[in-house]
């Protein structure tokens, strides 16, 4: 579903952020994507939602090579993708309901299948009660969870995570865990960036490691 | 979170792009959406809402009022006739057998299409009938009045300078009293006319240029202010399609608006002046009233409007929206 060949990511200012990265993710994997803060983990996921090009190299995501992928074909290919940021990245004028529907109000989803489809991806996060609220009425937690909801509501095949459990405590942490490994068995392929290694070893997945830029070690599917 | 509900599998068939069919349909309800979603937009702001269309409307009512005030000129300078060329005005001991012999003699001139007699009788009843003066007239008993040759001459006479000639010829006559050019008072008021129009035109296109830049800096300043939804729904995969649109209709919006604004300015200001001008024609017993801005005139002020808006924000958009990243 993901693949990654000989990629390299340049910055400017900060040079190398990837180098040489190889791996394949096979659909309905769950993978977690370890390392230190600045090994390349936000780089790494940034390439595979398009935010970014590869310097070098290629990136395939459900066959597709990303890097002829023309821009006015970026939209169609990010609604493939779900992605979760740490900062949630939520309108805070705007209420939870409206907030989790705009994936699918860009698509010109019909506003019954909208309505429905919002309460069901808000179901899954256990915030039905709140759509009528706004993200700031929200805990840290709650506000993560609907971002996690804005992100499946269009039923994308790939999900994207970046640190989503960065400034939660343990339990609510390991509840959010818990969510994509349900979205694991349904045949979501995920990838989760955290720096949370004592849950990555609790719950034994498979695990990347980044080390300034190199993929370091690769722990192949459990 | 203490619900266990198993998400569906998303296959690829339930990450549905509409049917071709369905396209029009959701083509036509996102459009419709966003007009009115922009409409409320405005609404919440009104302040400044308000004031960008006060400015845009200002701006088309300065133009749109120079043009209705040639147009009612032009109609009432179109009452008078304008083919009359040279009133001749006879010495008073002429009669009117010999003003008649003149009239018949003149005829025969090469630059002379067609001679009118209007005899000191006709000419008093008319004076008399032109209003203002019955009580002088009253008081006299002798008719004070020459006998007047209306002269017209062929058109290739008619132009000031040739007419000038011909003036000069009628004056040589021995039973000329005076003769003056009719027409070159409505030449001068037409080529006023004609200056107040091009001002107007020139007026319109700076103001034009004025309402643009209104609009590209209102929008500019509304996509600035949204940058982070704008981020946030290209990563959620909205086409840059989808957000230009709020904006342009933003823009179409103001102009509208502004459209309307100039409208009900330069008719407040008609009925202002309706009753004066009402009164000053009455003195010269005339029904002549101000004529407004028409159908035609206000589809068009309107259309123009909205026109502005649209490349007003076409602009802001094309220069502060580039599209999802990266290129």
């Amino acid at each position: 579903m993901i693949r990654f060949q000989n990629v390299f990511k340049r910055y400017p200012e900060r040079g190398e952020a990837l180098s040489a990265i190889d791996f394949e993710i096979q659909t309905g994997e769950m993978v977690f994507l370890t390392g230190h803060s600045g090994a390349g983990k936000s780089t790494l996921l940034r390439l595979i939602g398009l935010l970014e090009r590869p310097s070098r190299g290629q990136v395939l995501v459900n066959g597709r090579n990303l890097g002829t992928l023309p821009r006015r074909e970026i939209p169609q290919h990010r609604r493939q993708v779900g992605m979760i940021f740490q900062d949630h990245r939520l309108l805070p004028d705007r209420t939870i309901f409206d907030n989790v529907a705009l994936p699918l109000v860009v698509t010109g989803v019909h506003p019954k299948e909208i309505g429905r489809r919002v309460r069901a991806a808000l179901d899954q996060v256990g915030l039905l009660k709140r759509e009528r609220a706004t993200p700031m009425a929200l805990s840290g937690g709650e506000q993560q969870r609907v971002g996690i909801a804005r992100a499946l509501v269009g039923r994308p095949p790939v999900l994207l995570a970046d640190e989503p459990t960065g400034n939660l405590d343990p339990d609510l942490s390991r509840e959010i865990f818990e969510l994509f490994e349900r979205f694991k068995y349904v045949g979501v392929t995920l990838l989760i960036a955290t720096h949370d290694f004592s849950l990555v070893s609790d719950l034994r997945h498979r695990t990347l490691t980044l080390d300034e830029g190199r993929l370091t070690r690769d722990t192949g599917a459990w | 979170m203490a619900r266990r509900v198993h998400p569906r599998p998303p296959r690829a068939s339930r990450i549905r792009t509409p049917r071709f069919l369905e396209r029009p349909g959701i083509w036509f309800n996102q459009h419709l959406q966003t007009l009115i979603e922009t409409l409320g937009r405005l609404r919440a702001n009104p302040v400044p809402s308000t004031m960008t269309v006060a400015v845009i409307g200002i701006s088309l009512a300065l133009p749109a009022a120079l043009y209705v005030l040639s147009e009612n000129l032009r109609a009432m300078a179109g009452g008078w006739d304008q083919t009359a060329a040279i009133s001749l005005f006879l010495d008073l001991e002429i009669d009117d057998r010999k003003a008649a012999d003149l009239a018949e003699r003149l005829r025969a001139w090469e630059e002379v299409a067609r001679v009118n007699l209007i005899t000191r009788d006709q000419a008093l009843a008319e004076f008399r009938d032109l209003g203002g003066f019955e009580d002088a007239l009253d008081k006299i008993t002798k008719n004070p009045l020459p006998n007047v040759l209306a002269v017209y001459p062929t058109p290739e006479h008619a132009e000031p300078e040739r007419l000038a000639a011909v003036q000069e010829r009628l004056l040589d006559l021995p039973e000329a009293d005076f003769a003056r050019m009719d027409t070159l008072w409505l030449q001068r008021l037409q080529a006023i006319l004609d200056l107040v129009q091009v001002v107007a035109l020139l007026l319109g296109g700076l103001l034009g240029i004025g309402v643009l830049l209104i609009v590209g800096n209102t929008i500019r300043l509304e996509i600035l202010n949204r940058r982070i939804e704008i981020e946030i729904m290209e990563l959620v995969g909205a086409t840059a399609a989808f957000i230009r649109r709020p904006f342009l209709y933003t823009g179409a919006w103001y102009g509208l608006l502004g459209g309307l604004t100039a409208w009900f300015l330069v008719t407040l200001a008609i009925l202002v002046l309706q009753g004066y001008v009402s009164r000053l024609a009455s003195l010269y017993h005339s029904e002549f009233r101000l004529a407004g801005l028409g159908f035609v005139d206000t589809g068009s002020m309107l259309g123009a409007g909205m026109l502005l808006g649209l490349i007003g924000s076409r602009l802001a958009v094309n220069h502060h929206l580039q599209g999802a990243k990266p290129a």
